[in-house]
């Protein structure tokens, strides 16, 4: 895994054309009319007859990743990967010079090709991005990296080819780390996984021995902080993913709970509750200094910071029921900003700055909802029995939240799911993982 | 003259279902006052006559006559048994955030050590867990097992 992080890549670009693009995807909008496109596989180019070139052909390398690739474009919901089948130019020949007739023939507005080669021990990758209908090339870019990372490669081309067509960076190379539960709902047992964006490489980073809650990902590096009952002492941990290191960072005279990073990756803020009280810290991780931030009699929590830092936004019940609160990072300048009907909780900021997403509670639903920074333009996404804690791709036009099943009248068919949707309200989907799963949090960009 | 008959005999027909249904409402009803449980299914014993638990209302840490009697008979009990200390476990139920849910919860396990401690029980042998939704005790999804799950749970910590 330390391998797959630090993973040394190479990325050459061969040659950006800034032809007059006549392709361009609106992701601002509800998109009901996705952009057809052809992923041609990716064909093992011979160099060598060595023992490992053998095996890239006979595993199929070039074709698995353009199946990452049609994955990734289909579930963004802009893009609608055409069937194989229907290909009628050899995947070697399209990637050298596409016959656009042939492509047009079967309505791809867009084509990707790419060949795969081993040189030294190392699996270089080529792409092309085609617009169909203007006949010309978009893009053409070249990775070099070791063979087992061939699902990534996948990924940063659907982030290439996203950023190209649509004109903002993808969140396809990036993962989802998040609770995994198992067992009655009585006697939950949690554990923290991470998993890629799109399902695979599940990892399991806890036991399941003490109940843990809430990961979330550091947005500077591979660091994430949560809430662990370890020893039956509710505190924040830090969590190194790539040493397994843990060290408890919240270990004051009582329950720490609902941790997220500063935008530098320098700070954790969190709520301490004692004596029937939560107020909002912050604890630097340098110097280990803690400062207060609320100091209120109402329950605190939840706190996110904007994406520049001077602002906070958190759940607080001190107008007798739970609302959301924006203030200067430093606690001054406390405002409401919920005024709709209902409770709103889990209040976090858009990596674009502008929006927050929130947990709303009305009428027995749960809904996921976005407003602006000044609680103005309230827009509900969807509405479902319970689902909560939608947290940001980091593009911020997509949010991750769980979803919960309401149980029978003897307690059984409950269940908890990550979902996603897109800002828009459209493109809501399931997001597979091996057993239950809740609390999903989005990492950054793995490479830009 | 049937047909009256036949009114007659649905009247009664109706009647019935009324008092039917009453009785099924009551019966749910005995176990809950407003939305506060007031059954004892779910309650275990520290001691005879001492129940471990009490219930709050939707959102509410406010103790209610039935709990703060309830909290009277431990710290009686705990005045008796002074060698031993307590966790009070505070809970919430399923419909809520996670994270307001664990500060909630040990809202009302401090409601209740704070009562204890009115009624003569040092702080120093009583401390305080939260769980939030993370622990229920009816797995139900239901105002009766939601009402059995917001509660307060005092625990022999030796």
């Amino acid at each position: 895994m330390i391998n797959k992080i630090k993973l040394s890549l190479v990325l050459l670009v061969i040659a950006i054309s800034q032809s007059n693009a006549l392709i361009e995807v609106d992701i601002t909008r509800g998109n009901l009319d996705p952009l057809p496109i052809a992923v041609s596989p990716l064909s093992a180019e011979e160099v060598t007859e060595d023992n490992l070139t053998k095996e890239l052909k006979e595993e199929n390398i070039g074709q698995k990743i353009s199946e990452v690739v049609e994955n990734n474009l289909k579930n963004s919901g802009l893009f609608n990967p055409l069937n194989k089948d229907a290909f009628l130019q050899k995947p070697d020949i399209a990637h050298l010079k596409p016959r656009f007739e042939d492509w047009s023939l079967i309505k791809a507005q867009a084509l990707i090709t790419g060949k795969v080669t081993l040189v030294n021990e190392k699996l270089r990758v080529e792409f092309r991005l085609w617009d169909v209908l203007a006949g010309k090339e978009m893009m053409a870019l070249a990775f070099t990296t070791v063979p087992s990372n061939w699902r990534r490669v996948g990924h940063i081309i659907t982030d290439k080819v996203y950023e190209r067509l649509t004109g903002e960076k993808g969140y396809f190379d990036t993962r989802i780390i998040y609770v995994a539960e198992e067992g009655p709902k009585t006697k939950r047992i949690k554990k923290l996984a991470i998993m890629d964006q799109d399902g695979s490489n599940i990892k399991y980073l806890t036991l399941g021995n003490e109940l843990v809650l809430t990961p979330r990902f550091n947005p500077t590096n591979q660091m994430v902080t949560y809430l662990s009952y370890f020893r039956n002492l509710p505190r924040v941990y830090l969590l190194d993913i790539e040493t397994g290191i843990q060290e408890v960072v919240g270990d004051f005279p009582g329950m720490t709970f609902a941790p997220r990073f500063s935008p530098d990756g320098k700070k954790i803020i969190m709520s301490f509750a004692m004596d029937g009280n939560s107020d909002i810290y912050t604890m630097d991780l340098e110097n280990r200094i803690v400062e207060r931030i609320t100091n209120h009699p109402s329950i605190d929590t939840s706190p996110s910071y904007s994406p520049d830092g001077k602002f906070i936004c958190f759940n607080s019940d001190r107008s007798g029921y739970q609302q959301i609160y924006v203030m200067k990072s430093d606690g001054t300048s406390v405002k409401r900003i919920s005024f709709g009907k209902g409770l709103y909780g889990t209040p976090v900021w858009s990596p674009r700055g502008d929006l927050i997403a929130f947990t709303k509670l009305h009428k027995g639903k749960f809904y996921i909802g976005v407003m602006r920074n000044d609680g103005s333009g309230e827009r509900l996404l969807t509405e479902n029995y319970y689902q909560e804690a939608p947290s940001w791709s980091p593009n911020g036009r997509v949010l991750i939240f769980y979803r919960e099943t309401k149980t029978d009248s003897e307690g059984k068919g409950f269940s908890a799911k990550l979902w996603s949707i897109d800002l828009t309200g459209y493109n809501e989907r399931m997001v597979k993982t091996e057993s239950d799963a809740s609390d999903p949090s989005w990492s950054s960009l793995l490479s830009n | 003259m049937n047909l009256s008959k036949f009114f007659k005999n649905t009247f009664l027909v109706m009647l019935a279902c009324l008092v039917l249904s009453a009785c099924a409402t009551k019966k749910v009803q005995n176990q809950m006052q407003g939305d506060v449980y007031t059954g004892t299914d779910t309650v275990e014993y520290l001691a005879s006559g001492v129940p471990d638990r009490v219930f709050f209302a939707t959102n509410e840490s406010v103790l209610t006559t039935a709990s703060r009697d309830t909290l009277r008979k431990q710290a009686e009990w705990l005045r008796k048994n002074s060698k031993i200390n307590v966790v009070l476990e505070g809970h919430a139920d399923e419909r809520g955030t996670r994270e307001y849910n664990l500060a909630l919860g040990e809202r009302r396990a401090n409601a209740a050590k704070d009562y204890l401690m009115t009624y003569g029980i040092s702080g120093n042998r009583i401390s305080v867990i939260s769980y939030g939704k993370e622990r229920p005790v009816d797995s139900g999804s239901n105002p009766l097992a939601w009402s059995k799950n917001r509660r307060s749970v005092t625990v022999k910590a030796n």
